[in-house]
């Protein structure tokens, strides 16, 4: 049976959802250690330990893995990689910015964002902005795989028993340090793992109005809220809205597209999701080929219309 | 001090990729190819640092096809100095070409790499880590602003949740964000002034790279095509679906 490292995404304190279903994937190709990196992360290396499939925690407790720099966790990475025959992690913006440098340092390729894991070295992968599926095997000694979030189900966070294992930190590598980060505050939930969203699009003309139409509807669902790449790049929402390719990619339950056309881009980021609602005045738009359930018409009277009704 | 800029030739991000029957990939044949639009991204950056007089010269790197040439041109009617075209028939993994820029690297010592965050064809989002991993350099990935401070590079990083700010000693590797500028148009008389710039050919030989893939593609099929919706007439409709659903 393989021996698979994870590297779990946390805030020194908790586990952060993404890394649940990275565990999922983990445990269809072996027997499952958990990776908690990070200074004073305690609290987070406990949570770890409770998720149902982790066999052992490993925890690298050290002031050099604060916010998970590159140049810092990939060489205690590669060094741990010696026991183990693949190393996983989520396919988010800290998995994506670790991860290649691991596979350098180890000298295979990585196998990016997987959708399913098809046999102990074959994957399926979206190229192409999810207009193709590819199916690889892999011909390297090691294994190295991003998992895509919305592929896999979430491992249980809680059920789980394993032993928490110091490991010793490699030294800083001096080439890169922290200055600050400015994280979005928001009581909804995030968008990566909301059951519903709300998304809007350039047609929202600017960001008083997104907030006017879109919030208040999002609210009444308790929805997440999302935008198209227009919408963020005309300044109506910050960027870590941004769904599609080379935004965040969701799988909601019920994902509402307002004044979004649909452009393969987007839809890379969204057609995943159970069931698509989509109200756009343009009768041909491309959103509608993908929605399960579409209105046309002008979302400035049809979007408050359906908040007050719901 | 010098940059060094790599760009690919990929399907232009306008195109609908259609899946050839036989399941061995997505055809190419008689599409229309353009610069990957992430490094556009970054050569309009290398080109804005040389403007503020940071940086010296820019170099443009591709790794590809013959027909890359016509991206090496762009980049040069954009404001690059010169390119360098290492000629590979067959698709190279982004670790063969993390490898060949490294060697390139080593060669031309630039101050700053800057590579687009990932090409739009497969999606991986490894090259420029694993550039900076072999090179043993700091990295600033998805960078949505960049300012060069003496010695170092303030990076302020695209992440999920927000943005977070790095300081990197250089030289570093910088991969591009959506947000990092806007890209200039290349003007007719700069793409003329591009036809007479040096374009070096190497081979991946000439950096000791085996491009040998490690992943072998088994198949590749069209996703799951999502059953055809309905349109409902207005919002009451909508409520009632909504309702049907369980969401209201």
């Amino acid at each position: 049976m393989s021996k698979v490292l994870v590297l779990v995404e946390h805030d020194n304190a908790s586990v952060k959802d993404a890394t649940l279903a990275a565990v999922t994937a983990a445990s269809q190709l072996g027997e499952v250690t958990a990776l908690v990196a990070g200074a004073s992360c305690d609290a987070a290396a406990q949570a770890a330990a409770q998720i149902a499939g982790v066999a052992k925690v490993l925890k690298a407790d050290d002031a050099a893995y604060a916010n998970a720099l590159a140049e810092n966790v990939a060489p205690l990475v590669a060094g741990l990689m010696a026991d183990y025959d693949a190393f996983v992690a989520p396919a988010t913006t800290t998995g994506k910015n670790i991860a290649p440098r691991v596979a350098a340092l180890l000298d295979v390729m990585q196998v990016s964002e997987i959708l399913s894991v098809e046999g102990p070295k074959t994957f399926t992968r979206p190229i192409y902005a999810g207009n193709a599926i590819a199916t690889v095997e892999s011909s390297d000694a090691k294994l190295v795989i991003t998992v895509r979030g919305t592929a896999f189900a979430k491992a249980e966070a809680t059920g789980g028993s394993a032993s928490v294992e110091d490991v010793t930190a490699t030294a800083d590598s001096g080439l890169s340090t922290f200055v600050s980060a400015e994280i979005a505050k928001s009581e909804r939930p995030e968008l990566t793992s909301a059951k519903i969203i709300v998304s809007g699009g350039r047609a929202l003309k600017d960001a008083a109005t997104f907030e006017a139409i879109i919030t208040p509807l999002a609210d009444k669902l308790g929805a997440g809220i999302g935008a198209s790449r227009a919408a963020v790049d005309a300044g109506f929402v910050p960027n870590d809205y941004q769904v599609g390719q080379t935004g965040k990619i969701v799988a909601p339950e019920v994902y509402i597209a307002v004044g979004i056309s649909g452009a393969i881009q987007h839809l890379a980021g969204m057609k995943d999701s159970k069931t698509i609602i989509a109200i756009n005045k343009d009768d041909d738009a491309p959103i509608f080929q993908v929605a399960d359930i579409g209105l046309v018409g002008d979302l400035f009277t049809l979007v408050p219309e359906l908040t007050g009704k719901l | 001090m010098k940059a060094l800029v790599c760009v690919k030739r990929v399907i232009d991000y306008n195109v609908k990729p259609r899946v050839k029957a036989d399941g061995s990939g997505v055809d190419l044949a008689n599409v229309k190819m353009s610069m990957n639009p992430f490094d556009e991204i970054a050569i309009e950056e290398a080109i804005r640092l040389k403007e503020k007089g940071v940086v010296t010269e820019i170099v443009a790197v591709s790794v590809g096809v013959a027909k890359s040439q016509e991206t090496l041109r762009t980049a040069l009617a954009m404001g690059a100095d010169r390119a360098v075209l290492v000629l590979c028939e067959d698709e190279v993994e982004p670790l063969a070409v993390a490898k060949i820029i490294a060697g390139l690297a080593n060669e031309e010592a630039p101050g700053l790499i800057i590579t687009g965050k990932q090409a739009i064809d497969d999606d991986s989002n490894q090259v420029g880590q694993m550039v900076a991993a072999l090179l043993g350099r700091p990295q600033g990935t998805f960078a949505n602003e960049i300012s060069v401070e003496g010695d170092a590079i303030v990076v302020k990083r695209e992440i999920d949740g927000g943005l977070q700010t790095v300081r990197l000693a250089l030289p570093a590797v910088v991969t591009t964000d959506l947000r990092l500028n806007e890209p200039r148009y290349a003007s007719l008389p700069n793409i003329m002034k591009a036809k007479s710039k040096p374009l070096a050919n190497k081979t991946p030989a000439d950096y000791g790279v085996d491009v040998a893939p490690r992943l072998k593609t088994i198949k590749v099929i069209e996703p799951p095509v999502r059953s055809a919706g309905i349109k409902v007439a207005d919002v009451d409709a909508l409520v009632a679906k909504l309702k049907e659903m369980g969401v209201a």
